[in-house]
C-alpha cells in the first residue's frame, strides 16, 4: 500500500492517535502539551499538501479511496473518498484545528493536555464524517463527534456549561437517531451501507417521505436550521472560544454536507416534494433569524444567531437546486445555487470562526461578553480594531471578502426560481449589515466610556498570527473565489446531475 | 433410557467445574483467614480451566443423555463469556470482600455452584434441564445477596429476591407443566417437533399449549427482570454488596438469554408468531418504565438497575424476530451488556473502600480530577451503555434495532431510539458529575494497590472502545453459532 492510497486514514487517525499521546504526555507539563498538540495539528494539516496535489479537480469523482471489509457480518465497509467537496472541508477542519490550538495557547490553564487531546480528537472525527462513504462509518463519525464536544463545552465552558452542553448533546442525539432508523431501513433494502448503493435504490413515494424526514430531523438540527436551532445559542455562548470556534466553523457545516450527500442523492422526489417547506424554512432563518440577531446584547449570542442565518443561504442554495432543475429544466442556474451554498459554508468557516475567536480575545481581558460594557476599544485595541471591522464588513457580505460570493450565487439562483425568494434573501444583506455594523458600533467605534477599556492592551503576535490567518482566508476566496469553486465543481456537476434522475 | 460413557466426555466443562468446586469447597475448610487468597485464585483457575475446556471441545453439536443436554455452538459461546465474566467478577471482588469482612470461602463457592448452574441452563434440553440448571443458579445467588449476614438492607434484599424469584420459578414450572401436558414431552426439540399436536395422536390442546406459553414467557421475564416484571431487580441491585451485584447485573443476563433461547426457540419455537407479540409488549414496557425511573434515581446502583431493565428492553428487540440473526443479535447484546456492566460496577468497586460504599452518584464528582484514568473507564462504560458511537454499546443497539424493523416491529424500534435519549440523560449526568463538577476533596485518590483488579479494569474498559471498532470477529462469532 502506498502513502497515497492511505492519505484520508492517515488524516482521520493521525489526530485521534496524537490526540491521545497529548493527553497522556501532556500530564501536569502544560507547555509540553500545547506544543505537542501544535505539532500534531501542523503535521495533520502538511497531510493535507498530497491530498490537494493529488486530487484531480476536473474528474470530480471520488478518489482516494479505501475500501476494507469492516464488519463483514452485516456489509459494512472502511470505505474513505473524497471529492472535492470532502476535500475542501477537509481542507478547512485542519486549517481551522491550527488556529484552535494557537487561540489556546493563553486561553486555556486547567487540564491543558485534555483540552487539546479533545480538539485533536474531534479533528479526526470530523475528518472522518467528510470522507466516510459508507452510511455505517458516517454514522460513527457523525455520532462519535459529540463526546469530544460534550466534554469540551462541559469542562471549560461557562457558567452555565452543563445546561449548555447536555441540551446540545440531547438535541443532536435526538436528531441523528431517528436518522439511524432510516438508515437501518435502507440497509434492509440495499443489503449494504454504500452511499453509493443507497442512492442506486427505487424507493416509492412514501418511502422517500419518510426519509426525507427521518434525514431531515437529523441534519436540520445539526446545521440548524429554524425552528430547531434553539440548542445552537446556548452551546455557543457556554462553550470556550476554541469550541465555539469548531462548531460554528466545521461542526454546523456536517449538516449542510449530510443533506448533500444523503438527502438530495438518495430520496431527491420527496426532496423535490418538500422543497418548499425547505426553502420557506430557509428564507425563515435567514430573515427571522436575523432580527433576532439584532436584539442580542451578548456577542456571542449575536455571531450564534447570525451564524443560523448565514446557514439559511446553505439550505436554500442546496433546496432550490432540485425544483429548478426538474421544473425548469435549468441545470446551469441549479449548479449555481449548489456550488453557492457549498462556498458559502467554506466562507462562513472562516467568518464566524473569525468573529468567534475575536470576541475570544476580548472576553480573555475582560471577562465579559456583554456589548455594554465595550466601547471604544479601536481607541485601545487598533489592530484589534481592524480585524473586527474586517470580519463584521465580511459577515454582512461585502463584495471582495468570502461573505458575498457565497451568498451572491445563492441570491442568483433563487431569482431563476422566483423572484420573490431571491428578494427574501437578499433581504439579509441588510439585516446582517444591520447586526454586524451595530456590533461595530457599539463594541469598537465611539469614546472610552469603561475605565477597563482603557487598560486594555492590544492583540499580541501570537493572536495577530491566528487573526490574520483568518483574515487571509476570507479575503482570498472573497478576491479569489475561482481556486475553490473549482475544486469543488465536478464534483457538484456530478451531484446535480444525479438529482435529475426520478426514482419512484 | 441408556446410559453412555461419551454423554459424560460431553459435559465435561460441567463436570470439571462441580469437581473443582467441590475440591474448593473441602480445601477451604483447611484455610486459615490468612490463606484465603489460596481460594481465591484456585477458583479462578476452576473458572478459566472450565473455559479452556469450553473452547478446546471440539464435538459437533450433539445431544447427551437422551436429549436432555444439548451440546452446541450456541452455548458454547455463552459459556465462554459467563466463565470469563464470573473470574472478572472474582478479580474485581476480592479487595472489597477483604475489606467487609467477606473474604470467605463461601462466597466463592457460591459463584461456581451458580456458575454451573448457568452453563447447564445454557445447555437444557428438556424442560427438568432447564428447571435444574435454574433453581442451582437462583438458589445460590439467593444466598449471595444475604451473605453480609449483619447488613439489614442486604437481608431485605435477599429476602424480596428469594420471595419473587420463587414465584417467578413456580410460575415457570406451572407453564412448564401445561407444556407437558399439552405434548406429553419433557424433550424441546421432541416439544417443537409436535408443537400443539401432542405425540401419540394425543388429542390438541392448543389452548393449555398457549396457557403454557403465557407462564414461560413471565417466568423468562422475571428472569431477565424486563418489566412489568422488575420489581426485585433495583432493590436487589441496591441492597446486595456491590461484590454480589456486579455478578448479578453480568453474567445471569447471558444465561437468561439463553434460557428464552432454549425455551422459545427450541421448545416453543412453533409459536414464535405469538410469543414475539408478547416480547414486542414486555420489551416496550421495559425501555419505557427502565429509562424514565433511572432519571429520577440518585444511587447509582439503583440507576444501573433501571438501566438494565431498559437494557433488557433492547435485548428482547433482537429475541422477538424468532430469526438465526435476531438470536444472534440478541446474543451479541447479551455479551455486550454483561461486560459494560462489568466494567461500570468495576470502578465503583474500586472506588469503594471500607467504610465507603461509593455508591452515590454524587460520590463519583471530580473524579477526573482526581483520577483522570479511571473516570475515562466510567466515561467509556456510560457512553456505551447510552449506545453512542463508536462504542461497544451502540452496535449491539444497531443490530437489535435492525432486527427488530426487519420483523415489522418500526413502532417498537422508535420507541426504543426515543428512549435511548431519554437514557442518555442519566448516563451522561454521571459523566457530568465526574468531568465538571468539583471535587469535594480535591487530594488524588488513594486507591487500593490491587494491580490485578486496576489491570483488569483498565482492559475491560478499553475493550469496550476496541470492540466498538472492530466488533466484527465477534458478531461472526455470534452469526456462526447461529447458522448464518
Amino acid at each position: 500500500m502506498s502513502f497515497d492510497s492511505n492519505l484520508l486514514s492517515l488524516l482521520i487517525w493521525l489526530p485521534i492517535v496524537g490526540g491521545a499521546i497529548v493527553s497522556v504526555l501532556g500530564v501536569g507539563n502544560a507547555n509540553r502539551a500545547r506544543w505537542l498538540a501544535l505539532t500534531v495539528s501542523i503535521v495533520v494539516f502538511a497531510v493535507n499538501i498530497p491530498l490537494l496535489t493529488g486530487y484531480d479537480a476536473s474528474a470530480g469523482t471520488l478518489q482516494f479511496q479505501e475500501s476494507h471489509t469492516w464488519i463483514a457480518a452485516i456489509n459494512a465497509n472502511y470505505h474513505l473518498g473524497a471529492d472535492g467537496i470532502a476535500v475542501a472541508l477537509i481542507l478547512l477542519t485542519t486549517f481551522t484545528t491550527i488556529l484552535v490550538v494557537l487561540g489556546a495557547w493563553d486561553a486555556v490553564h486547567e487540564k491543558v493536555s485534555q483540552y487539546m487531546a479533545a480538539f485533536l480528537v474531534l479533528e479526526g472525527l470530523l475528518v472522518g464524517v467528510f470522507c466516510a462513504m459508507d452510511a455505517l462509518l458516517f454514522y460513527v463519525f457523525f455520532e462519535g463527534m459529540l463526546i469530544p464536544m460534550f466534554v469540551i463545552i462541559g469542562i471549560w465552558g461557562g457558567p452555565r456549561r452543563v445546561y449548555a452542553t447536555l441540551k446540545f448533546f440531547l438535541y443532536t442525539f435526538f436528531g441523528s437517531i431517528f436518522m439511524l432508523i432510516g438508515l437501518i431501513y435502507l440497509y434492509l433494502h440495499a443489503h449494504s451501507w454504500e452511499l453509493a448503493d443507497f442512492a442506486a435504490l427505487h424507493l416509492s413515494a412514501a418511502e422517500q417521505l419518510w426519509l426525507f424526514f427521518a434525514f431531515l430531523l437529523g441534519f436540520a438540527i445539526k446545521v440548524p436550521m429554524w425552528p430547531v436551532h434553539t440548542w445552537l445559542p446556548d452551546a455557543h455562548v457556554e462553550a470556550p472560544t476554541g469550541g465555539s470556534v469548531i462548531l460554528a466553523a466545521i461542526m454546523l457545516k456536517v449538516g449542510g454536507y449530510g443533506f448533500l450527500r444523503f438527502s438530495l442523492p438518495i430520496v431527491p422526489d420527496a426532496c423535490q416534494e418538500f422543497a418548499w417547506l425547505m426553502i420557506a424554512l430557509s428564507i425563515i432563518a435567514i430573515i427571522y433569524v436575523g432580527y433576532v440577531a439584532l436584539v442580542q446584547e451578548d456577542m456571542k449570542k449575536l455571531i450564534a444567531y447570525s451564524s443560523v442565518a448565514h446557514m439559511g443561504f446553505v439550505t436554500l442554495g442546496l433546496f432550490i437546486a432540485i425544483p429548478l432543475l426538474r421544473m425548469g429544466g435549468d441545470a446551469q442556474t441549479a449548479y449555481l445555487g449548489v456550488q453557492g451554498s457549498m462556498v458559502q459554508m467554506v466562507s462562513h468557516g472562516f467568518i464566524s470562526a473569525a468573529m468567534f475567536t475575536c470576541v475570544g480575545v476580548l472576553y480573555e481581558r475582560m471577562h465579559t461578553r456583554m456589548m455594554r460594557d465595550y466601547g471604544g476599544v479601536v481607541n485601545t485595541m487598533p489592530w484589534f480594531a481592524a480585524f473586527w471591522v474586517l470580519f463584521a464588513m465580511a459577515n454582512c457580505g461585502l463584495p471582495g471578502t468570502s461573505g458575498f460570493v457565497g451568498e451572491f450565487m445563492v441570491i442568483l439562483s433563487s431569482f431563476a426560481m422566483n423572484p420573490w425568494i431571491a428578494a427574501g434573501a437578499a433581504f439579509t444583506l441588510i439585516i446582517g449589515a444591520g447586526y454586524s455594523l451595530w456590533l461595530v458600533r457599539r463594541v469598537i467605534w465611539g469614546d472610552v466610556t469603561n475605565e477597563r477599556v482603557a487598560k486594555l492592551k492590544d492583540i499580541n503576535p501570537r493572536e495577530a498570527l491566528v487573526l490574520g490567518l483568518f483574515a487571509a482566508g476570507v479575503l482570498f476566496i472573497g478576491v479569489w473565489p475561482e481556486p475553490l469553486t473549482h475544486l469543488m465543481d465536478a464534483s457538484i456537476k456530478h451531484i446535480v446531475d444525479q438529482l435529475a434522475v426520478v426514482k419512484i | 433410557m441408556n446410559f453412555n460413557l461419551h454423554d459424560l466426555v460431553l459435559l465435561a466443562p460441567e463436570d470439571f467445574l462441580l469437581g473443582a468446586t467441590c475440591a474448593i469447597l473441602f480445601i477451604d475448610l483447611f484455610l486459615k483467614q490468612s490463606q484465603r487468597a489460596l481460594t481465591h485464585w484456585l477458583s479462578i483457575a476452576a473458572l478459566l480451566g472450565t473455559l479452556a475446556i469450553v473452547l478446546w471441545e471440539n464435538e459437533p453439536a450433539t445431544t447427551a443423555f437422551n436429549g436432555a443436554y444439548v451440546h452446541d455452538a450456541v452455548a458454547s459461546v455463552l459459556k465462554v463469556f459467563i466463565l470469563g465474566i464470573v473470574a472478572t467478577v472474582f478479580v474485581f471482588a476480592r479487595g472489597y470482600l477483604r475489606d467487609r469482612k467477606l473474604f470467605i470461602g463461601e462466597f466463592y463457592t457460591l459463584m461456581l455452584f451458580s456458575t454451573l448452574g448457568m452453563l447447564l441452563l445454557v445447555s437444557a434440553g428438556n424442560l427438568v434441564m432447564v428447571y435444574l440448571g435454574l433453581e442451582l443458579f437462583a438458589l445460590s445467588s439467593y444466598a449471595l445477596v444475604a451473605i453480609h449476614r449483619d447488613s439489614g438492607v442486604a437481608t431485605e434484599a435477599a429476602m424480596k429476591y428469594f420471595v419473587l424469584g420463587a414465584l417467578a420459578s413456580g410460575l415457570l414450572l406451572y407453564g412448564l407443566s401445561m407444556i407437558y401436558g399439552a405434548t406429553g414431552t419433557l424433550d424441546l426439540a421432541q416439544i417443537h417437533k409436535v408443537g400443539g399436536v401432542g405425540v401419540n395422536g394425543l388429542a390438541q390442546h392448543p389452548t393449555l399449549f398457549a396457557f403454557g406459553l403465557v407462564f414461560v414467557v413471565v417466568g423468562i421475564a422475571f428472569k431477565f427482570g424486563a418489566a412489568p416484571f422488575h420489581m426485585w431487580l433495583p432493590d436487589v441491585y441496591e441492597g446486595s454488596p456491590t461484590a454480589v451485584t456486579i455478578f448479578i447485573g453480568s453474567a445471569p443476563k447471558l444465561a437468561a438469554f439463553g434460557m428464552a433461547y432454549r425455551l422459545l426457540e427450541d421448545g416453543l419455537g412453533t409459536l414464535a408468531p405469538h410469543w414475539s407479540q408478547m416480547l414486542a409488549a414486555l420489551a416496550a414496557l421495559s425501555l419505557i418504565i427502565g429509562n424514565l425511573v433511572a432519571i429520577a434515581q440518585t444511587n447509582i446502583k439503583r440507576m444501573l438497575a433501571y438501566s438494565t431493565i431498559s437494557h433488557m428492553g433492547f435485548l428482547l428487540l433482537g429475541l422477538l424476530n424468532a430469526t438465526p440473526a435476531g438470536y444472534a443479535a440478541a446474543m451479541f447484546y447479551a455479551i455486550c451488556y454483561a461486560i459494560m456492566t462489568t466494567a461500570a460496577f468495576g470502578v465503583i468497586l474500586l472506588l469503594a473502600r471500607a467504610g465507603f460504599e461509593a455508591e452515590m452518584i454524587d460520590d463519583f464528582k471530580g473524579l477526573n480530577q482526581r483520577n483522570p484514568w479511571y473516570a475515562f473507564i466510567m466515561l467509556l462504560a456510560m457512553f456505551s451503555l447510552a449506545g453512542v458511537p463508536p462504542l461497544w454499546g451502540f452496535f449491539a443497539k444497531l443490530l437489535v434495532l435492525e432486527s427488530a424493523i426487519n420483523a415489522g416491529f418500526l413502532w417498537l424500534a422508535i420507541i426504543a431510539v426515543v428512549m435511548a435519549v431519554v437514557g442518555c440523560f442519566y448516563y451522561l449526568r454521571v459523566v457530568k458529575v465526574m468531568y465538571f463538577d468539583e471535587p469535594a476533596d480535591k487530594s488524588a485518590l488513594t486507591l487500593p494497590q490491587d494491580l490485578p483488579l486496576r489491570w483488569l479494569l483498565s482492559v475491560n474498559g478499553v475493550a469496550l472502545l476496541v470492540l466498538g471498532v472492530l466488533w466484527g470477529p465477534l458478531i461472526g462469532w455470534c452469526y456462526k453459532a447461529f447458522g448464518l
